[in-house]
């Protein structure tokens, strides 16, 4: 058996070598350092073709721009899904059916397909940059893109951020408290409240304090295109909404599979307590539901992270589309290319469910 | 212990006082209880319902309009479908399904041979109906014929040419020897003594020759009509070769997943076993390749088997641009399967295995009689599952060059025959209409088998 294996590694290495020495490609990872000489919309960190960008920058553009992707997808996907996976087990008829609309509907067609019809039927044919559409707050939208207002920080600008940190580690050090004062002694203390004075109420009062030193830029028509403000690219936007979509139709079947594990005794000593529907899915039905969601949300959200190669299909700039596809044509170096992807996606999978194990242990049930 | 009476606890949701008797409701049953009960049972859900409601009548009736009343059904080319020339407004423009509706299917395949497709279309519904329905007899045969007999007559049909009849010849001569080895050993049992031990030989021996060997050679004989069938189709109609580059539409998806489907299940259940095997090389090497599958995106074993299989072999054997991306989705669907079949292998309990065990079965005899058929049953709902996803995920084949059902509609909507304003809507929609009600279809009837697997458990 071993023998086999080792055999047909071995032949398939010999092969590869002798093949590429025909198509004269080289091997080894020299290519790294080589200029590249393409250029990237969207990326996160400066890269372009004149200014002598490497093919180890694209990889970094790409995947910055998948982990972005990924990342705000999994929340979207995440407060979505729970949002739906509720409403499906609601009692309320016209919302159930909805919810279940939702996820038959969005889980029987496939992603690609999906991602057609955000990308090229609904973003595609937005009015051009002349006609915009003109959205709350002085953000345009066309087909070009999202357009939103730039902030710019005025002298004292920095006090605000500093004062969201400072509320942000505030609240958490609260609930911490808060959590143990009524564990010990049996009282509430109003966490929600707290924590929507420390995060916005403490911020807006230094922003007002400093004497409003935001600024905004706003988009505005220069020529045939739009100047100023910060530009969200369609490709992103399809992309972000598909794969959110898409997954969250998915981690709603697994909220609602988590909610029915969770016996119906349950939530009706919830209800003999006097606790109201609300207050019984927060405090008793969820934290133990959570125990049967967690798992296979976590692969949810590897699937997600996973999906997000599907980026190659509408151009946008991520690991697959950059790496994969444009710097494997330009140097024909598959084998080196190839590899180095498939890495970086097992390493995100394994991190990622390891985050999640931890994650999973914490809220696992302790038996005696 | 402490003391929870009503009067001690602080928290305000513990009433401290009895309610008032309420009057008895007006009404229990009839459709006003029921939307009182189910739509406006608080006023939150009351403004929920209405916001639904208002949600519900803001879209449907336009997307029935777009879709239904204004459709443009019938029509040549484009002019049918723009609102100038049609003088009214224009939906969806299902004229240009209708004429491209060949093309969605077929693909390239040349009109004059895709009778060849039809054969292997109904072919592949017979095994599927054969599998799928639970009344069906002879499920033994039904299976021989879809994971053996189907894929040999599938690529004859399709690919036709040379190789694919010198192919026929030799699987027919083959059946041949086949059964004029099995009729030499159902009159002499003996000769197989290595094979079956005394045991089994006793009873073999007891029987009438005519009985013994009787199921293998029902399979011989099927796939002696069937290919005979071929071999006439051959002699009289003639197959000439059909290259795989013209292959497309809705012939490619579906051939991608039932290829997946008939490779993905056998080396899924192999890695399954390997898993759980006690051989640490074996179990090393399935962990290792399940792991690693499913940890990378299908798009990169696509890419890998488009750009680097051919780098692996020898470059006289270089793969069929079809063949790539089909072993790259094979081996990504036999991971998946893998993790089905382990779940149902863990699921038997130990007392089978030992019972096995204490009948004096090997490990293969074991497996194949006694654990496989029951792991596979309970896991007939994770493997349609897996087969959904496997389904949705032919359409990335297109992102390496296939011309898959998707791929030939995205072909369409620069064809400047029918580009309207709305081809491109119809189309997606005729996609979204066609995966769905296929995906839908495979998880109705897991939800069956899921209910008439669960049957014995009813109180």
């Amino acid at each position: 058996m071993i023998a086999i294996v080792g055999f047909l590694v071995w032949s398939a290495a010999s092969n590869a070598i002798e093949n590429l020495r025909a198509q004269k490609i080289a091997s080894g990872f020299g290519f790294w350092h080589n200029a590249a000489g393409f250029d990237v919309n969207q990326k996160l960190i400066p890269f372009s073709a004149s200014g002598g960008s490497t093919y180890g920058d694209a990889f970094l553009v790409g995947l910055l721009n998948t982990l972005l992707v990924s990342a705000l997808g999994i929340v979207f996907a995440t407060i979505l899904g729970f949002l739906v996976g509720v409403a499906r087990l609601s009692n309320n008829w016209v919302i159930a059916k909805l919810a279940m609309i939702y996820v038959e509907g969005i889980r029987n067609i496939p992603l690609l397909l999906q991602l057609f019809i955000w990308y090229n039927a609904v973003l595609k044919p937005l009015p051009n940059p002349r006609e915009s559409i003109a959205l709350p707050a002085g953000a345009l939208l066309n087909n070009r893109g999202l357009y939103l207002p730039d902030p710019q920080l005025g002298p004292g600008g920095g006090l605000i951020l500093w004062a969201f940190l400072i509320g942000l580690a505030a609240t958490f050090v609260f609930r911490a408290w808060a959590r143990r004062q009524q564990e010990a002694t049996g009282r509430q203390y109003p966490v929600g409240l707290v924590a929507f004075c420390l995060i916005a109420a403490l911020p807006a009062l230094v922003y007002v304090a400093t004497g409003r030193p935001v600024s905004f830029v706003y988009p505005e028509l220069a020529g045939f295109n739009l100047r100023g403000g910060i530009q969200i690219f369609p490709e992103f936007v399809a992309l972000l909404i598909g794969l959110s979509t898409y997954t969250a139709a998915f981690i709603a079947e697994v909220v609602r599979a988590g909610i029915l594990a969770v016996s119906k005794g349950q939530s009706e000593a919830a209800h003999a307590l006097g606790l109201r529907n609300g207050p019984t899915l927060k405090l008793v039905v969820i934290p133990q539901a959570m125990r049967v969601i967690i798992p296979p949300l976590t692969s949810n959200y590897l699937n997600l992270t996973k999906n997000s190669s599907l980026a190659v299909v509408i151009g946008y700039p991520d690991l697959v589309q950059v790496f994969t596809g444009t710097v494997l044509n330009q140097t024909g170096q598959a084998v080196e290319v190839v590899a180095i992807t498939m890495a970086v996606y097992l390493t995100i999978s394994l991190v990622t469910s390891l985050i999640m194990n931890i994650y999973n242990k914490r809220m696992a049930l302790v038996e005696r | 212990m402490t003391d929870a009476t009503t009067e001690n606890a602080p928290y305000a949701f513990v009433r401290k006082e009895t309610l008032e008797q309420e009057p008895a409701p007006l009404s229990v049953a009839g459709p006003l209880a029921w939307a009182r009960a189910n739509l406006f049972s608080s006023p939150l859900n009351a403004f929920l319902t209405l916001i639904c409601v208002w949600l519900v009548i803001d879209t449907v009736p336009g997307l029935v309009r777009f879709y239904l009343i204004d459709a443009v059904w019938t029509g040549e080319n484009r002019d049918a479908c723009l609102a100038g020339k049609a003088g009214r407004p224009v939906g969806a423009c299902w004229a240009y399904v209708a004429d491209r509706l060949q093309y969605f299917i077929y693909g390239s395949y040349p009109v004059a041979e895709r009778w060849r497709v039809n054969i292997v279309f109904a072919m592949f519904a017979l095994g599927v109906f054969w599998l799928l329905w639970s009344k069906a007899p002879l499920k033994k045969i039904g299976a021989f014929f879809f994971f053996v007999i189907l894929p040999a007559s599938a690529f004859i049909l399709l690919l036709g040419g040379d190789r694919a009849v010198g192919f026929l010849r030799f699987l027919i001569l083959a059946s041949f020897a086949l059964a004029a080895l099995y009729i030499v050993l159902s009159f002499a049992p003996r000769l197989m003594r290595f094979w079956i031990g005394e045991g089994q030989l006793a009873v073999e021996e007891a029987a009438p020759p005519w009985l013994r060997f009787y199921r293998p050679k029902r399979l011989i004989l099927i796939a002696l009509v069937v290919f005979g069938v071929l071999a006439l189709l051959d002699d009289r109609i003639g197959l000439p070769r059909v290259d795989t580059g013209l292959w497309g539409g809705m012939t490619v998806t579906f051939l991608i997943s039932a290829v997946g489907i008939v490779f993905s299940l056998p080396l899924g259940v192999l890695l399954a076993l390997g898993r759980r095997s006690r051989l640490p090389a074996i179990q090393l090497l399935s962990v290792i390749f399940i792991e690693f599958v499913r940890g990378v995106p299908l798009i990169t074993v696509l890419f890998m088997a488009n750009t680097m299989l051919p780098l692996f072999v020898p470059q006289e054997w270089s793969p069929d641009r079809l063949l790539r991306p089909l072993v790259g989705v094979a081996l990504f669907a036999a991971a998946y399967m893998a993790e089905v079949v382990r779940g149902g292998l863990q699921a038997i309990p130990k007392g089978q295995y030992e019972g096995a065990m204490s009948l004096g079965l090997g490990y293969w005899q074991m497996m194949r009689l006694i654990i496989l058929p029951q792991a596979l049953r309970i896991v007939i709902p994770g493997i349609v599952n897996t087969f959904i996803g496997l389904f949705k995920d032919t359409t990335l084949v297109a992102i390496v060059g296939i011309f898959d059902f998707l791929r030939t509609i995205e072909a369409t909507l620069i064809d400047p025959t029918w580009a309207t304003p709305v081809t491109r809507s119809t189309g997606y929609a005729f996609a979204a209409i066609f995966y769905f009600l296929c995906c839908w279809g495979m998880s109705r009837y897991s939800i069956a088998v899921e209910k008439r697997l669960a049957a014995g458990q009813k109180r």
